[in-house]
């Protein structure tokens, strides 16, 4: 049996049948990221202790016949912006270099009583801001498929980590694309669950009306079991919806004939890669054989969400990060004489370019003077955007777009030019804006062999049944 | 160009961000050229448009309600560690460049 190749089910089946042990499945993880990881770049920081101590619980349960878990003995990895209790957590910063959270994130704390064994942390762009991981103040993540590329980002080692079989599964964070995009670059299954559906307590914030967690993983199934393990009402975050989590597994095998997919010629237009075109009209194809009807619908403002998300997204930041300022727990300069200074030079020494412009901007778009024509006018197209997909919704149970216009670029290709950057996220960003659920899923590959993700987005709280629709065009 | 040093100067200001002069010529550069894309929102008539800030009031606000009251959802009795316990004082202590036994320690802030 190969150890480090198993979907969640196999790998807990398999424990619980002592066909192998948690340990042994632990150890393997640990042997291939040894192996493999120097190259990548997926991990910050490994948690063996942890990790070990968890697949002890779980062989004692197996040894004496309990059932195991949902992720009994599962390796997962955590990306660094969810704070683990006692274990570093940077965000991707030499701000939080030295960071040791004194509580554990929700999301994660579920995981690990589902019986999960966190590896390590996942490396990420600084504070989960850029597509490409390239923002890491550590070291770029390179991508599994071809190291000369990026894996996409901000959660690229999550990503990565799947994808090179380093974990069963990851939890990524997405603010505009960040757990889809990476998915689409690095050939796995990266689900972001309706806004409100996973706590964010413990998810380092970066735009707090945007930030979502979800997971990253092999197959549909496994980001269904994910999905059922983290969702849930948590009265530390209250934002997070008091909506019935469904049974996502259970749901998954339901028929799909029938079904109304919504395909919106704003996501087929210029900037679009003819390759991957080719490849999601093919999927279309394909989706249209299992029964679905294929119905066009029109969401006419999304030429907007760019500039809208970044907007919002910096604006939000920008007070998010206020935070840092070498009082509490993040870098502070050495030799300085006034409090202001000390606010300063440690923001300015511990916070990379990227992050500084983007605090940047949504200072300039908060400020006095500015704020209705930046702030205001951007939550105003949101509503647009939010309506777009109401009036679409009403005609189909889910729209299929591609993740990203191009399969994985280049390490160096667009880090001199952020607008570039922000345009790599064209297709991803407005679901975060409207707060419904999208995940995306291998559908074939570029001539070069790099990967192209299929995007199926959904209603607010329907995740089943873009899961249901994934689910079918993977086994199909 | 909109942005001109001045601006980014006073911006880093607000952001307490001291930024080096090659930092704030790149800056001028960036914040134009994405200023200039972001104008074509004005390209949209949003004059009877409602601002949308938070997702969560699309399933949470109660609209026959005013003022705070429509956020009840996601408001809860006001018990003393009614969540969870307080960080003992040493453990939020724990991750301070500079604490003594009960304050972080910063640099002097008054100026004599």
């Amino acid at each position: 049996m190969d150890l480090t190749s198993l979907t969640i089910d196999a790998a807990r089946s398999a424990v619980q049948e002592r066909k192998t042990t948690a340990l042994a499945l632990a150890e393997a993880h640990y042997a291939r990221i040894q192996k493999e990881d120097g190259q990548i770049g997926a991990f910050l920081t490994l948690s063996k202790e942890r990790a070990l101590e968890q697949a002890d619980r779980i062989d004692r349960m197996a040894a004496e016949g309990k059932p195991l878990p949902p992720l009994g003995g599962v390796p997962v990895g955590i990306k660094d912006v969810m704070s683990t209790r006692g274990l570093r957590t940077t965000a991707g910063s030499k701000i939080l270099e030295k960071y040791i959270p004194p509580y554990d994130c929700t999301a994660v704390a579920k995981m690990e009583a589902a019986g999960a064994m966190v590896l390590g942390k996942m490396n990420c762009d600084e504070f989960a801001m850029g597509s490409s991981n390239e923002n890491s103040a550590y070291h770029p993540v390179r991508n599994p498929r071809d190291l000369s590329r990026v894996p996409g980002g901000s959660s690229g080692g999550s990503a990565a980590a799947v994808a090179a079989d380093m974990a069963v599964v990851t939890l990524g964070s997405d603010t505009g694309g960040s757990i889809r995009q990476p998915a689409s670059f690095c050939g796995v299954v990266g689900l972001m669950p309706t806004y409100g559906r996973v706590s964010r307590y413990g998810l380092i914030a970066f735009a707090s009306s945007l930030d979502h967690i979800g997971p990253l993983a092999k197959t549909v199934k496994d980001a269904a079991i994910v999905l059922r393990t983290i969702a849930g009402r948590d009265p530390m975050d209250s934002t997070s919806a008091d909506v019935p989590v469904p049974d996502y597994v259970a749901e998954l095998e339901k028929p799909v004939r029938g079904m109304k997919l919504g395909v919106a010629k704003e996501y087929f237009g210029e900037g679009l890669d003819d390759e991957v075109r080719q490849a999601v009209e093919s999927a279309i194809d394909k989706l249209k054989q299992l029964g679905c009807e294929i119905v066009p619908v029109s969401l006419p403002h999304t030429p907007y969400a760019i500039p809208t998300y970044y907007l919002i997204a910096t604006a939000e930041a920008s007070a998010n990060l206020a935070r840092y300022d070498g009082v509490r727990y993040s870098h502070r300069a050495r030799g300085v004489k006034t409090l202001s200074e000390m606010y300063r030079r440690s923001r300015d020494e511990g916070f990379g370019t990227e992050v500084k412009r983007r605090i940047m901007l949504g200072t300039y778009a908060l400020s006095a003077g500015y704020y209705d024509a930046y702030y205001l006018k951007a939550q105003k197209v949101r509503t647009l955007l939010t309506r777009d997909f109401d009036d679409a919704f009403r005609q189909v149970d889910a729209i299929v777009t591609p993740t990203s216009p191009t399969a994985a670029f280049r390490l160096g290709e667009k880090s001199n030019d952020p607008l570039a950057m922000y345009l790599a996220d064209i297709y991803t960003v407005t679901a975060d804006l409207a707060g419904i659920p999208g995940i995306s899923i291998p559908c074939g590959q570029t001539s070069e062999k790099l990967p192209i993700g299929l995007q199926i987005l959904g209603k607010h709280f329907d995740e089943s049944t873009i899961l249901r629709v994934a689910h079918a065009y993977e086994q199909a | 160009m909109k942005v001109t040093d001045k601006d980014v100067a006073y911006v880093a200001d607000l952001a307490n961000l001291e930024l080096t002069e090659q930092e704030r010529s790149g800056m001028v550069r960036d914040l134009n050229s994405i200023l200039a894309y972001i104008d074509r929102l004005n390209e949209l008539d949003t004059s009877n448009v409602p601002p949308m800030a938070q997702v969560s009031d699309r399933y949470g606000v109660d609209e026959v309600k005013q003022g705070s009251a429509r956020f009840a959802y996601a408001s809860r009795e006001d018990v003393l560690e009614g969540l969870r316990k307080s960080l003992p004082h040493e453990v939020a202590l724990e991750n301070a460049p500079d604490a003594d036994e009960d304050f972080f320690r910063v640099p002097k802030v008054i100026e004599r």
